[in-house]
């Protein structure tokens, strides 16, 4: 699993190397006791830096890398800067670092301090761009013989993508020294590469046998660079035979990465049907168990996103830095809480007086809503809330064939999952559940049985509305928080209750991930906002041939 | 007097003719009057701002009037009324888009602007016409006709009825307006069509242009209304009201409830085409920003502040809350949705008939009786 991010590849590729070039300095440095028959070879290709060719500076660059020693690091790493400099008296190259109007020295071989000198006993030793080039090919180079594992595997990947002349037979040696079977699998891919260049159409051909079993969208594009035709006419693959199984070797590769787009569509359509059941899975409890419309229900996701950026800065104030990754676990009860109360307010102060009346109940919980948005904009501003996302749910796994998943949107499935199965259970076991039950089959039984319909009512709405609330934490993580984020998820979430089937709670969950799914696979038909469209046609359309099957429900009647 | 004007005579009490006439000598006299006889700085000049805001309330009372009839009446509560305002007004845009012609920015004399700038090359097939006047206002009437009879016999037919109505109505809205921010769907995309230079040869920028939209939308809303008064007194509107009190019975005496809600639905979708169509030459703007739910709600409130299933009460609601919205968001731009909001709790709890019953139960006593009851109650 190599954790990675597209967009920050290259910065993280920067911040990579800075690490691997101080950890290859303190491996260079501190054994300096190491390999005694090797340093006069050592000693003689670093004083040939200071050749004055640059013919000369390269072989004795290349030599370093072929050579494989870790101290050679210190002395490139400073060359590639320019802070390699050849002493006058006595043409040794050293190290230096100015410091006010003194340079310090280092010797670049032992790593221990060499004097001090001005800049006139001193000559910088020129690089120019392609010996800079070649220095960061050698380095990687160099890591490849690391102790590290991940340093090798950075290096692996390193040398296959930016090739010099002397890395196909490097990459061969590191194979056969190799112990990690991934990193192997690289190398392999990586000589197949290299070797998909050479002269030798067998040796072309058994590179191409190799790079078939690959699922890599960029050793598909490389193959099929293969099949192109140069600017004279001539196939870039000369050879027949060989081009026809490259030909082939496409086709296969074509057929995994479809199969793998196919799981794309399916893991992201999980990934939106997850947004989409948490969204509405507040609402299969109000709408779906109570008959109860309530239209301010996305000001109930939009109230938890809010406590999570509270609690969030509560924690930034208060805790320690290392504490702060875990403000999102103390939002989830805080926004449960807010929603809740939220909750019981509307139900108390507003919804009770309108039971019966669908259509005054959908309009008066309007008004609570455009009242909570106006709230939260008065309060916090019209602007979108930075929420963070902690270190925990960072980052990416990628799946392979190019597909990758955002951390946040499996732990987002996970969470989902959970707070459904926590619901179920608290329905189908608990006493509050039990009561909940009865009071919406037969309110006047229930009444009769001595459960108190009202205070029922209140409660039940509020573990909608803190349910709610719940997923607001859930969904500050992956969208904006801003007074209209319970507007961008009220249509969908009546879509998803209606089309799963009022009162109950698996038709919730089915529509969600049906939904979610169907509307991943839309996309790259028909692009993201018309698969919407498309989406909510079928919706309408499928009521139409299944009104009484989904719209059966048990609870307390809408419609009167 | 013949049978016919008898009955359109009959349409109206003795005191609703004359409040009509007063309000029609006003709107069609009056404001004209005092804004192009009276000079500016009069105490008693209106602006020409004035009277297109007047008139912008007129095509908002139009709608009203079109949502009252479905949900006062027939007991649809339809929140996708902006698509058939929305369609009817782009219509019209479209057809002003036409005429823009050449003077555009780009100066492309067969493509609007926006295609232009999407490197479009022709003319998209349902723009096809909408030079014609004539073809603009058949498809004002005919678009959101065919849209509303389509969507209303898949819901009727499968017995939609109630919140879901409601909930399948919202979808198809938020489904348009979807449709229309996108570039590609060749309506303006997210900037809609604007700009536009004149209609049937008038010129927009004018006053004058400006009052005659104004006068022509007073008669509208005067036509629309008779329209709607002799659709609810007519059988049918008996019938539509017996639906809505009581939709299986209507069904069980052998009725075809789909049949008349279908008609009372789709000419409901025809009269807010037309008050969109009037609209945008007014502002001079239509974008997808008309297609959003929210506002499609909003007319609801409309038409249960001033009074569900009373006409007169959906012109009423109507034009005070958009005064209030016009008053408020200059004076306190951040109480309107304080207001707009606890306007839609306070009606439904506690004027459930608006302000027209407020007023009837004072006419009555009611209200005070009410009152002196609560009052006595309390003594005790």
């Amino acid at each position: 699993m190599s954790v990675t991010n597209n967009a920050d590849a290259s910065r993280m590729r920067t911040v990579f190397f800075s690490i691997l070039f101080v950890l290859l300095s303190l491996l260079a440095f501190s054994f300096p006791a190491h390999a005694q028959q090797n340093d006069a070879a050592l000693n003689a290709a670093l004083s040939d830096l200071n050749a004055r060719s640059f013919k000369a500076k390269t072989a004795a660059v290349q030599a370093l890398g072929v050579y494989g020693d870790a101290r050679a690091v210190a002395a490139l790493e400073a060359l590639s800067e320019g802070r390699l400099y050849g002493r006058k008296s006595d043409k040794s190259v050293v190290i230096a670092e100015r410091d006010g109007k003194i340079y310090r020295l280092t010797d670049p071989a032992t790593g221990v301090s060499a004097g001090e000198a001005t800049s006139r006993e001193l000559k910088k030793i020129i690089a120019n761009n392609k010996l800079r080039g070649l220095i960061r090919g050698v380095l990687g180079q160099l890591a490849l013989s690391s102790s590290d594992s991940e340093l090798r595997r950075a290096a692996v990947e390193n040398v296959i993508s930016s090739p010099t002349g002397g890395s196909l037979a490097l990459l061969k040696s590191a194979r056969d020294r190799e112990t990690e079977d991934d990193i192997r699998a690289r190398l392999e891919t990586g000589i197949a590469t290299l070797e998909l260049g050479s002269d030798d159409p067998a040796l072309r051909r058994a590179a191409v046998d190799r790079l078939a079993d690959g699922n890599d969208p960029e050793i598909k594009s490389l193959l099929e660079r293969r099949l192109l035709k140069n600017a004279d006419g001539s196939f870039v693959e000369s050879d027949a035979q060989v081009r026809a199984e490259v030909q082939e070797a496409v086709s296969r590769i074509n057929d995994r990465l479809a199969l793998f787009g196919l799981a794309e569509d399916l893991i992201f359509g999980i990934s939106l049907g997850s947004v989409l059941l948490l969204a509405a899975i507040g609402l299969a409890v109000t709408f779906g168990v109570m008959g109860v419309i309530n239209m301010a229900h996305g000001e109930m996701i939009m109230l938890g996103a809010y406590t999570t950026f509270v609690v969030q800065e509560v924690f930034r104030v208060t805790m320690p830095a290392e504490a702060f990754g875990f403000y999102l676990l103390a939002a989830i009860p805080a926004a449960f809480l807010v929603a809740a109360t939220f909750g019981i307010l509307i139900e108390r102060g507003c919804i009770r007086f309108l039971y019966g009346r669908p259509l005054e109940t959908l309009l008066a919980t309007w008004g609570v809503s455009l009242i909570l948005q106006q709230m939260v904009r008065s309060l916090f501003g019209a602007n979108n809330r930075e929420v963070a996302n902690p270190d925990w749910i960072s980052g990416a796994i990628s799946i392979g064939g190019g597909v990758s998943v955002t951390v946040s949107r499996v732990y987002i499935v996970i969470f989902c999952l959970v707070v459904v199965a926590a619901l179920a259970a608290f329905i189908r076991y608990s006493r509050f559940g039990l009561q909940m039950r009865a009071v919406t089959q037969n309110r006047g039984m229930a009444s009769a049985m001595g459960i108190r319909t009202g205070q029922v009512d209140a409660l039940t709405f509020a573990l909608g509305s803190g349910i709610a609330g719940v997923a607001g934490v859930a969904l500050s993580q992956i969208s904006n928080v801003s007074p209209n984020l319970g507007q961008n998820f009220i249509v969908d979430s009546f879509m998803v209750v209606v089309f799963g089937g009022v009162g109950s709670l698996w038709g919730t969950i089915v529509g969600a991930f049906g939904l979610g799914i169907v509307n991943k696979f839309l996309e790259p038909v028909s692009g993201a906002i018309l698969g919407k469209v498309v989406v909510l046609v079928i919706i309408i359309l499928f009521i139409q041939k299944r009104p009484r099957g989904l719209f059966a429900f048990k609870g307390r009647a809408a419609e009167g | 007097m013949g049978p016919i004007s008898r009955r359109l005579f009959a349409l109206e009490s003795r005191s609703g003719w004359i409040a009509i006439a007063i309000l029609l000598v006003i709107g069609l006299f009056i404001v004209p009057a005092l804004n192009l006889m009276v000079p500016e700085g009069s105490l008693f000049h209106i602006s020409t701002f004035w009277v297109a805001t007047l008139g912008k309330y007129l095509c908002f009372a139009i709608l009203a009037l079109a949502l009252d009839l479905i949900w006062g009446y027939a007991g649809i509560l339809s929140l996708g009324h902006g698509a058939f305002f929305g369609l009817g007004g782009y219509a019209m845009g479209m057809y002003m888009m036409r005429q823009i012609g050449d003077r555009s920015v780009y100066g492309n004399p067969d493509l609007p602007d926006f295609m232009v700038f999407l490197n479009w090359d022709s003319l998209p097939w349902y723009w096809w016409g909408f030079d014609q006047f004539w073809f603009a206002a058949l498809m004002v009437v005919l678009v959101p006709g065919l849209l509303a009879f389509v969507f209303g016999w898949l819901a009727f037919r499968s017995r939609i009825t109630g919140v879901y109505f409601s909930i399948i109505s919202q979808a198809m809205v938020f489904a348009i307006m979807l449709a229309f921010f996108r570039n590609e769907t060749g309506f303006g995309g997210n900037n809609g069509l604007t700009d536009f230079k004149d209609i049937l040869g008038f010129n927009l920028s004018q006053d004058s242009t400006k009052v005659g939209l104004y006068v022509v939308t007073t008669i509208a809303l005067l036509l629309v209304y008779m329209i709607c008064r002799a659709v609810v007194s007519s059988k049918l509107g008996r019938l539509l009201i017996a639906v809505r009190d009581a939709e299986s019975r209507v069904r069980f005496l052998g009725y075809s409830v789909t049949n008349a809600k279908l008609f009372v639905f789709t000419l409901s979708a025809v009269l807010a085409g037309v008050a969109g169509a009037l609209y945008v030459p007014q502002v001079g703007i239509i974008n997808p920003g008309e297609f959003t739910p929210a506002k499609s709600i909003e007319m609801a409130i409309w038409v249960a502040v001033g009074g569900r299933g009373t006409l007169f009460g959906a012109i009423v609601g109507a034009f005070t809350i958009n005064g209030a919205r016009t008053y408020l968001t200059g004076v306190a731009p951040e109480v309107w949705l304080f207001f707009l909001g606890a306007l839609f709790i306070l009606v439904t709890l506690v004027m459930p008939q608006g302000l027209v019953g407020v007023y009837r139960s004072i006419r009555s006593g009611e209200l005070k009786d009410a009152i002196r009851r609560r009052i006595q109650r309390v003594d005790v």
